[in-house]
């Protein structure tokens, strides 16, 4: 971790609920998001964010951009506290933190032809002459791996892979500190995702930009991550080196998730989580994992887990067993053989 | 003979061809993974042998079970085969489930076509079958909606419907993507289990070799419309010999060792309307040759039980199968 | 679904309260209705004591809450022209508009939900263009021009039938014929795009898939789904009922409601004006509710209870 240099962004404790209301007369319920995240992201470092889907991973992408405001907490950009969304302070933060999206012809707009997007956070911003813009998408798209000739085309006539490039191209066009990348890659071909991975890293290699990742895809978080944190019902419930997390996951929400990833030629048994992930309106007293815990005991379902750093190896990790705090109900399923 | 023969399958919407002959036979029992990225003909080739394309698709070829034809047989030899002998499940579950009717009618329905089973008998069976593919309190949920279940278990509802017709075959298409990865695990576990405990063969198109190297033992790799590589799962990661299977695999991050750069597939698929010469795959393809925009690959055996089509491709020798002499041979006389 | 009834019928009030404020601000905003009325020539002691009358010298919350307490015990004025309750003249002509609307919405629906289906599952067919061109001709003829075409065909050169008038059931066919074909028209465009909507969707590959013969597909799988939007036209069609023929009964000289609201515009009859836009609010208030009713019944999804775990 960067413990030396200062921060380039820093959330403390976010939280933001949703209230879901059932037709007119429904009662309002509360549904938390996010529930109380903490995470740091250095120049030049990327942290992978981890999680099935609802666990609120995108939603604390939005929060840390100050897209949407949260209930509680805070978001210290580069020292200093994050104005309010809206403000004009604020929009003109924007142009230091950019957003990649998952589905890079949503993200586009179709009448459009590339080029004009890729300009369009430095007409926004009211950067440069327009000739200096001009020049700086045609830097921006070579960086990007863009041919000049794609400046004048369409979306629908890019392939996926040039479509999220000229997406990356956009948000990188104002010279960004930190880019937060949701999902950038789930709604690609594998062999186009191999080509975003590779330009994501090398891109963040030369700029030295902080980067946020947030993903499900555990593979791909560990090929462009140096930490990464894994989520479960708006909290982070594990954080850590990415191979460390990998090869010896503490929380069992880790270990199954680990077991989980199809890989050719595996054989060893994996561990099945039984139920789906509860609904975060109705989230399960204690630990939010217990009722899918192969090892969950009689504390994990009255006591919340905190996140801390585990005594051996200095994991931080938020669960009772991981921490020698609870014994497990049975052997972790990790090591049970068939 | 096999289960399921499918010999020179080709279909084409309009001008553009989906699939350029397609020869795939699935033995009883057997699980078949077919891998390849969007658009490659994976689904297709199996909704095509039902006959679930639309009028517009024009269709080629010859679709054998037990050595009876179906492909355009009359509705009569066809409908028995549809959710009887061959069940199919889709990508997305909530989708695929009609949001109208309780899940519970819905499985009642296969039961009543296949298996004349209606009332409290079908009932019966349906709470069985939703007990099998583990969908909680079964009694209760033959009332709900599909929209009151999660993706997880609609998917679940949908092989219990596929399971109904008491299938000899169940092709599952894409059957975990739109889930979560530790959902995934579940519903590949239930295929497999359900497989060893009804015999069925089993299908299983996705576009994650990880998914289908688990849990099926041959796999054919497709790209543009053909079947490039198939061969034991096994032996398609010792001895990858396409090379878009092996670029697919070195597109995946690994899971351990040194962070390498990704080997990425340069270029993007061909469209269909605009094939190029000789092999769909040389203009991205890092190994090819002159010859390769010239030629058009057909599959050629390796080994006993592995074929590539690419010219490059080698015979190579297997551990404990001796003499690959067979192999050598048959290839020899292809390629004259 | 009990607790979506309530909160339709709450939808429905609301909607009701909104409309009768709004009739009550534009009739206020479009003048001085003693003005519009009296004329601005009248002597000003008649237009005092036609102030009086009404209650318009009272201040405007007070206008405001009477007009309410009117309204809800359906005192909705007098008539200008002859003096007689505005909302018994307007309750008068209704049978005689229903005797045309009510057969002529039995015409859409019977001609065009079935043209619709039928269209979509033989798309591209002859027929199936046969019946697009139909519905777009009787969507972009403005009935008035159909009305006269008919009449010029059926009674003025071929005499079949009378072209005006209220004497016998005869008069009747060619008003019905008008609006059952546009209506026809209308619902067989929307019943075909929903049809084919719901013929593209993944469940009726399930459901072809599963076995099942086509014409099951069609009955058990597709047409209550393609229902759900249907539903919505057909809703706004029975809303109609009441005022739907205000261009018929003119060209036609059918004495109902319709004519009567174009006779009280020509007049000014203000009084009579209100009714009919009340009358014709809340029955498409009631059209609504009847539309979330059924809703209700055929689309489980919006029984909006008790929906667990889905994320």
């Amino acid at each position: 971790m960067s413990a030396g240099t200062a921060d380039l962004l820093e959330a403390r404790d976010l939280a933001r609920s949703y209230t879901v209301r059932r037709g007119l007369l429904g009662r309002p319920t509360a549904v938390r998001a996010v529930d109380g995240i903490s995470l740091r992201v250095a120049r030049g470092e990327t942290l992978g964010l981890v999680g099935e889907s609802g666990c609120g991973k995108s939603t604390t992408a939005r929060l840390v951009l100050g897209i949407e405001p949260p209930d509680t907490g805070s978001v210290i950009f580069d020292g200093n506290a994050m104005p309010p969304s809206g403000t004009a302070a604020w929009a003109n933060l924007r142009r230091r933190m950019q957003m990649v999206y998952q589905d890079p012809l949503a993200a586009l707009d179709r009448r459009l032809a590339v080029g004009v997007q890729i300009a369009e956070p430095l007409d926004i911003h009211r950067i440069g002459t327009a000739a200096e813009r001009e020049e700086r998408v045609a830097a921006v798209m070579a960086e990007v791996g863009l041919q000049p000739h794609h400046v004048a085309r369409h979306p629908q006539s890019l392939s996926g892979g040039q479509r999220q490039r000229a997406v990356i191209a956009r948000a990188l066009v104002t010279n960004p500190d930190l880019l937060v990348c949701d999902e950038p890659i789930s709604a690609l071909d594998v062999s186009i995702q191999a080509l975003v991975l590779n330009l994501l890293t090398d891109l963040q290699e030369r700029l030295k930009m902080g980067m946020l990742f947030v993903s499900h895809d555990l593979r791909a978080v560990r090929q462009i991550s140096q930490r990464v944190a894994v989520m479960y019902l708006g909290r982070i419930v594990e954080e850590g080196d990415p191979d460390a997390v990998l090869h010896d996951p503490a929380h069992p929400y880790t270990q199954a998730l680990v077991s989980a990833i199809p890989h050719p030629g595996k054989t060893t048994n994996r561990v099945i989580l039984q139920g789906d992930p509860p609904n975060p309106a109705n989230r399960p007293t204690g630990c939010a994992f217990h009722p899918r815990c192969p090892v969950a005991t009689a504390t994990c379902r009255t006591e919340t887990p905190e996140l801390k750093p585990r005594r051996s190896d200095g994991r931080r990790v938020a669960c009772h067993i991981a921490h020698g705090e609870a014994a497990a109900a049975r052997a972790p399923a990790l090591l049970e053989t068939c | 003979m096999a289960f399921v023969e499918i010999q020179n399958l080709s279909v084409a919407f309009g001008r553009s061809p989906a699939l350029r002959g397609i020869n795939l036979a699935v033995e009883r029992g057997e699980a078949v993974g077919l891998v390849g990225e969007s658009g490659c003909g994976k689904s297709v080739t199996w909704l095509a042998a039902l006959g679930l394309l639309p009028a517009s698709a024009t269709v080629r070829g010859s679709v054998l079970i037990d050595g009876t034809e179906i492909l355009g047989a009359p509705k009569a030899r066809l409908e028995p085969v549809r959710g009887g002998r061959i069940a199919m499940i889709f990508q997305d579950p909530a989708a695929s489930l009609n949001p109208v009717h309780r899940i519970g009618r819905q499985i009642g329905e296969a039961l009543g076509l296949h298996r004349g089973m209606t009332g409290q008998r079908a009932k019966a069976e349906v709470i069985r079958l939703l007990d099998q593919v583990g969908i909680p309190d079964a009694k209760n949920r033959i009332n709900a909606y599909p929209h009151e279940l999660s993706g997880g278990q609609n998917q679940r509802v949908m092989i219990a419907m596929a399971l109904a017709g008491e299938p000899e075959l169940l092709v599952a298409d894409e059957p975990t993507t739109a889930l979560d990865v530790t959902i995934q695990a579940q519903i590949l576990d239930l295929l497999t289990t359900l497989r060893r405990d009804t015999g069925m063969a089993l299908v299983l198109i996705s576009h994650d070799l990880g998914v289908v190297s688990e849990t099926c033992s041959r796999i054919a790799v497709m790209y543009a419309g053909r079947i490039v590589e198939e061969a034991p799962s096994a032996q398609i990661f010792t001895h990858p010999s396409h090379p878009y299977t092996r670029g697919l695999m070195g597109a995946l991050p690994p899971l351990s060792g040194a962070r390498r750069r990704l080997v990425a597939i340069p270029g993007s698929v061909p469209e269909a309307a605009h094939m190029p010469q000789g092999c769909a795959f040389a203009p991205r393809c890092n190994a090819a040759t002159d010859r390769c925009a010239e030629v058009d690959p057909v599959p050629l055996p390796l080994t006993q039980d592995h074929s590539a089509a690419c010219i490059h491709a080698r015979p190579y020798r297997q551990a404990g199968h001796p003499s690959h002499h067979h192999a050598a041979t048959t290839r020899e006389r292809a390629m004259q | 679904m009990l607790h979506y009834l309530l909160s339709r019928l709450l939808r429905a009030a609301v909607s009701i309260i909104m409309v009768v404020t709004f009739v009550f601000v534009v009739l206020r905003m479009s003048g001085d209705p003693a003005m519009v009325i009296m004329g601005a020539d009248a002597p000003p002691e008649a237009i005092d004591a036609f102030r009086k009358s009404w209650g318009l010298d009272q201040p405007l919350w007070i206008q405001y809450f009477s007009f309410f307490e009117a309204v809800f015990s359906g005192e909705l004025g007098r008539s200008m022209r002859d003096g007689r309750d505005a909302m018994a003249v307007v309750l008068e002509r209704v049978p005689s508009t229903l005797a045309l609307t009510m057969p002529a919405f039995l015409v859409n629906l019977i001609v065009g939900v079935p043209a619709g289906v039928y269209a979509a599952l033989h798309r591209n067919s002859l027929i199936d263009r046969c019946v697009m061109v139909m519905a777009v001709t009787g969507f972009a003829v403005p009935s008035f021009i159909l009305a006269m075409l008919l009449v010029l065909i059926l009674s003025v050169n071929l005499g079949w039938l009378p072209s005006a008038g209220q004497d016998s059931w005869l008069n009747a066919i060619l008003p019905i014929a008008t609006m059952g074909f546009g209506g026809a028209a209308l619902l067989a465009r929307f019943t075909r795009s929903a049809m084919l909507e719901v013929l593209g969707q993944p469940y009726i590959r399930t459901a072809s898939a599963k076995g099942l013969p086509w014409s099951a597909v069609v009955w058990r799988h597709a047409l209550q789904n393609a229902a759900i939007p249907t539903i919505t036209i057909i809703g706004f069609m029975l809303g109609g009922l009441v005022a739907g023929a205000v261009v018929v009964e003119s060209v036609f000289s059918w004495p109902g409601v319709g004519r009567l609201l174009v006779i009280s515009v020509a007049n000014r009859d203000l009084a009579i004006v209100q009714a009919i836009v009340l009358m014709i609010a809340i029955t498409m208030v009631a059209a609504n509710m009847i539309v979330d009713v059924l809703y209700g019944l055929v689309d489980p999804r919006m029984h909006g209870q008790a929906r667990p775990a889905r994320r």
